[in-house]
């Protein structure tokens, strides 16, 4: 019995027509606008909860019970707010004060003094790295003036488990246009129109991808959801799909009515539980509502849409390994063509775009092309996430319009170098992508002239480095991310990253040869050259884009034995500077083998042979009495 | 039919050939190692690499797995082709300087110096014998396994396979296991005591265009060893 009165109810919120969606929506969006209480939105994504963000909002919780403001206050759980060093943070509606790096004992103080008495208070706010001054609201900050958070923003609305979050914020508005509008194909001119690129990194026209695979023969289509990201350091998709998954769904049900597509995938890896998490259960939401399924709210519109689980290979993000590890082989890569719009899945027609680029049709759909595409540069439109991360004051999210020079991102955004130490490089576009120095800083970023520069836009991964990296280090990390990640199905990528690896790893420790560099050249124009699909043809850049702007460093470590920045480990020792040590025995204690000798107000010694150059006690020490000297004893050659 | 061009002639292909068959069907020579006239296509040794189309948006393109097409303009032997193809084959041998196939591969396309560590190992991981087994004779007893600087070919777990009738197909068809090379040893990587077929036309032409259409096949215009 219990059955049947539970299908009951199910059946009860289904919406049958577009109208009875329409009214959900209008109703939903005018209960947000009228309800004037007070609201804390706590993030509480993957990194926020990596920061205790759950303890934070089980004291709020608790809290509240206590001060009684239950009634009075909203407290609503969301995905990633963006600013990543600055988690656990809340931000309190509709002022949008900003309180950062909370703990769990801030929620009474909180619910006391800024929701009871309007008060601020000043130890929890945000202050400049740079000015030192304390920024009270999320718009007065920095990191999110510059930017225009136009996807990434709704993530401080909603609370991604809730569909009717979505519905209050004017979510599946843009689907309900296009089941109105009945004309697919003028849904891919508005998207052609739009100059949308694909977000994932090679930057195809989103559009024109769409109409190639309307236009294919062949029952079923798909569309496939791309959140295969692997990009160390990269991870807009995660916060997308975790903090704001109807957006994308919508986004997918869109282009499915476009294409004609009946079935669709979300291919996410397995690494993010809680994307996979939240994902699976707005789909069910919204076959629960009568969104997903077979003729959807009476329009003859079919859509099945599953979430397929990756396995944590790289190499899946390409979009031919993607249809092969969904269809259970190996995850490999195929020649194109045919291309999946012509035969993807089990040999159909298949539409495959990026996470972000499915975030962006709801947009676009809803404000009109003509706006989107005032955003951006000549060839690139819209907005783009990039993680930046590395040595950077603001580590997090930013989303920024297609043009932005690399110094606004850096500086204005990300607030500098920590440590006031000196810019070196940034590295975009993830593995593949290059190493930019300090002469590019000024580049608008867009697609091309990342490109141009020897980088590649990749999927967003930004990770800025300063004066103590060493730059033959990073390639050499790069590569052996690669050499682990290449499928292994092309010698050219299989060896070639191999070979690379081995090159730079044997420099790094001192080995290199002079006729090494002619060969990392060689070996990294086959691999570009000679690769079948994109991560072979893109895996030398790390090697050639540090060629390029840091020659002289692998340079210093061939000819010299040096390392400039004092990173190989091979190639240095660390020395007591007797002059500047005050014997404060902090290296000491540091030192995890022991290696340090000596007494309170005496200087200290290292002891080269119990050294393992961890750099524990450079790190340690407040004087700068340990330096990184160049080794001797290895000049053999 | 398909027509398209092909070093600088019309050619004209059946609907569902490949560059490779087309060429071959034309008697112009492309270098193969992991394709088999009776297993599927694979495109993992890049050997048979052609450069399609022409100006800056040029590429190489795995001649077996890439299906002729109308209008395409493919070179088979231009400078870009072939500097591909000697890196492909300075990283085989240094795989598997003891192979033959390498060797012979390296004498003909004038690889007259390996400058990696050689590793000494017997499989090129040319996907030969997997297709084989799978394919020919139906048992699906090996497979790769891993992926990258890791990948091998194994029977599942590493355990004596249930299904290897042990027919020995693999071991037919392997290029670099059967026939062994006595040129090479510790010192010397490479034999190439065999002729160097590196034909001299390159020294003028970017493009290889044999009066014959023979990619220096014939040896007529080869150096030989000490050049």
């Amino acid at each position: 019995m219990s059955g049947t009165m539970r299908d009951a109810k199910i059946e009860s919120t289904k919406f049958r027509s577009l109208k009875e969606l329409s009214d959900h929506i209008a109703q939903s969006k005018r209960k947000r606008r009228e309800d004037k209480r007070p609201v804390i939105t706590v993030s509480s994504g993957t990194c926020g909860q990596a920061r205790g963000s759950l303890k934070v909002v089980e004291a709020f919780k608790k809290a509240l019970k206590e001060t009684g403001l239950e009634e009075k206050v909203i407290l609503r759980v969301t995905g990633c707010h963006g600013f990543c060093q600055a988690e656990p943070n809340v931000i309190i509606y509709p002022e949008g004060i900003f309180y950062q790096k909370l703990e769990p004992r801030h929620a009474r103080l909180i619910l006391e003094q800024t929701i009871k008495e309007g008060k601020i208070i000043p130890e929890l706010l945000y202050k400049d790295p740079v000015t030192g001054k304390k920024a009270a609201t999320e718009k007065s900050i920095g990191f999110y003036k510059k930017q225009k958070r136009l996807v990434s923003g709704d993530n401080t609305r909603v609370n991604p488990v809730e569909i009717d979050d979505y519905f209050s914020i004017g979510g599946y508005c843009s689907l309900l246009k296009v089941l109105k509008l009945k004309d697919p194909e003028k849904v891919i001119d508005e998207i052609k129109r739009s100059g949308l690129r694909g977000r994932g990194g090679a930057g195809f026209p989103t559009g024109k991808k769409w109409e190639a695979t309307r236009i294919s023969p062949g029952n079923p289509r798909y569309v496939i959801c791309n959140a295969d990201e692997g990009d160390p350091g990269a991870y807009m998709d995660r916060s997308l799909l975790e903090g704001n998954p109807h957006r994308i769904i919508e986004g997918m049900m869109i282009g499915a009515y476009a294409i004609g597509a009946s079935e669709g995938y979300v291919y996410v890896r397995d690494e993010y539980p809680m994307a996979v998490a939240n994902v699976t259960k707005a789909i069910e939401d919204l076959y629960r509502r009568g969104l997903l399924g077979k003729n959807i709210m009476g329009t003859g519109f079919e859509f099945d849409l599953r979430v397929a689980k990756g396995a944590g290979a790289f190499v899946c993000g390409e979009e031919t390994a993607l249809i092969a590890s969904i269809e259970g082989r190996v995850g490999e890569p195929r020649q194109r063509p045919p291309f999946p719009a012509q035969k993807g899945l089990w040999g159909k027609p298949t539409c495959i775009n990026n996470v972000e680029t499915w975030a962006n049709i709801p947009l676009i759909i809803r404000k009109g092309s003509q706006w989107y595409s005032a955003i951006g540069t000549k060839g690139s439109k819209g907005t783009k996430i990039f993680s930046l991360v590395g040595k950077i004051n603001n580590t997090g999210l930013v989303e920024v319009p297609m043009g932005i020079t690399l110094r606004e991102i850096i500086y204005d955004i990300g607030g500098g170098i920590p440590g006031s130490k000196e810019f070196k490089a940034v590295q975009t576009g993830g593995p593949s992508g290059g190493c930019l120095p300090k002469k590019h800083l000024d580049l608008p970023i867009d697609y091309e002239s990342l490109t141009e520069a020897g980088s590649i836009m990749g999927s967003g991964g930004m990770i800025v480095m300063d004066e103590n990296t060493c730059m033959v280090d990073v390639a050499k990390y790069f590569m052996n991310f690669l050499r682990d990640e290449s499928c292994g199905k092309c010698v050219s990528c299989r060896e070639g990253t191999q070979r690379l690896y081995e090159i730079v790893k044997n420099i790094t420790e001192g080995k290199g040869k002079e006729s090494d560099l002619e060969l990392l050249e060689e070996v990294a124009v086959t691999c570009k050259d000679a690769s079948l699909c994109g991560l072979g043809q893109t895996a030398a850049n790390p090697v050639l884009s540090t060629l390029r702007y840091f020659r002289h460093e692998y340079e210093a470590h061939i000819l010299d034995r040096r390392c400039p920045a004092g990173v190989c480990k091979s190639l240095i020792r660390y020395v007591v500077v007797a002059e500047k040590c005050v014997g404060c025995l902090s290296c000491k204690n540091a030192c995890p083998t022991g290696a340090i000798k000596g007494t309170l107000h005496d200087i200290h010694l290292i002891d080269q042979d119990k050294c393992i150059k961890c750099g524990s006690c450079l790190e340690a020490c407040r004087f700068e009495a340990i330096e990184a000297q160049r080794e001797e004893a290895i000049r053999i050659i | 039919m398909i027509t398209f061009i092909m070093n600088g002639m019309k050619v004209q292909a059946e609907e569902g050939w490949s560059i490779l068959e087309t060429a071959r069907f034309y008697g112009l020579e492309i270098p193969t190692l992991c394709h088999h006239d009776g297993l599927s296509e694979y495109g993992g040794c890049r050997l048979c690499l052609v450069e399609l189309g022409e100006g800056p948006r040029a590429k190489l393109v795995s001649s077996c797995t890439y299906p002729a097409q109308e209008g395409i303009v493919v070179r088979t032997d231009t400078k870009r082709v072939w500097a591909a193809r000697r890196m492909m084959i300075e990283f085989l041998v240094a795989v598997a300087p003891s192979s033959k196939v390498l060797q012979d591969l390296a004498s003909k396309f004038g690889v007259t110096k390996v400058r990696f560590t050689p590793r000494n190992e017997d499989c090129i991981l040319c996907g030969l014998c997997v297709r084989m087994c799978a394919e020919q004779m139906g048992a699906r007893a090996i497979g790769f396994q891993e992926r990258g600087y890791k990948r091998k070919i194994s029977t599942p777990f590493d355990v004596r396979s249930d299904v290897c009738r042990e027919c020995g197909a693999c071991m037919y068809i392997c290029p670099a296991c059967q026939l062994r090379c006595q040129g090479p040893n510790a010192d010397t990587v490479l034999c190439n005591a065999c002729l160097n077929m590196d034909p001299t036309c390159h020294d003028y032409y970017d493009d290889l265009q044999c009066w014959m259409y023979d990619s220096g096949r014939c040896g007529t215009c080869v150096r030989g060893k000490n050049k």
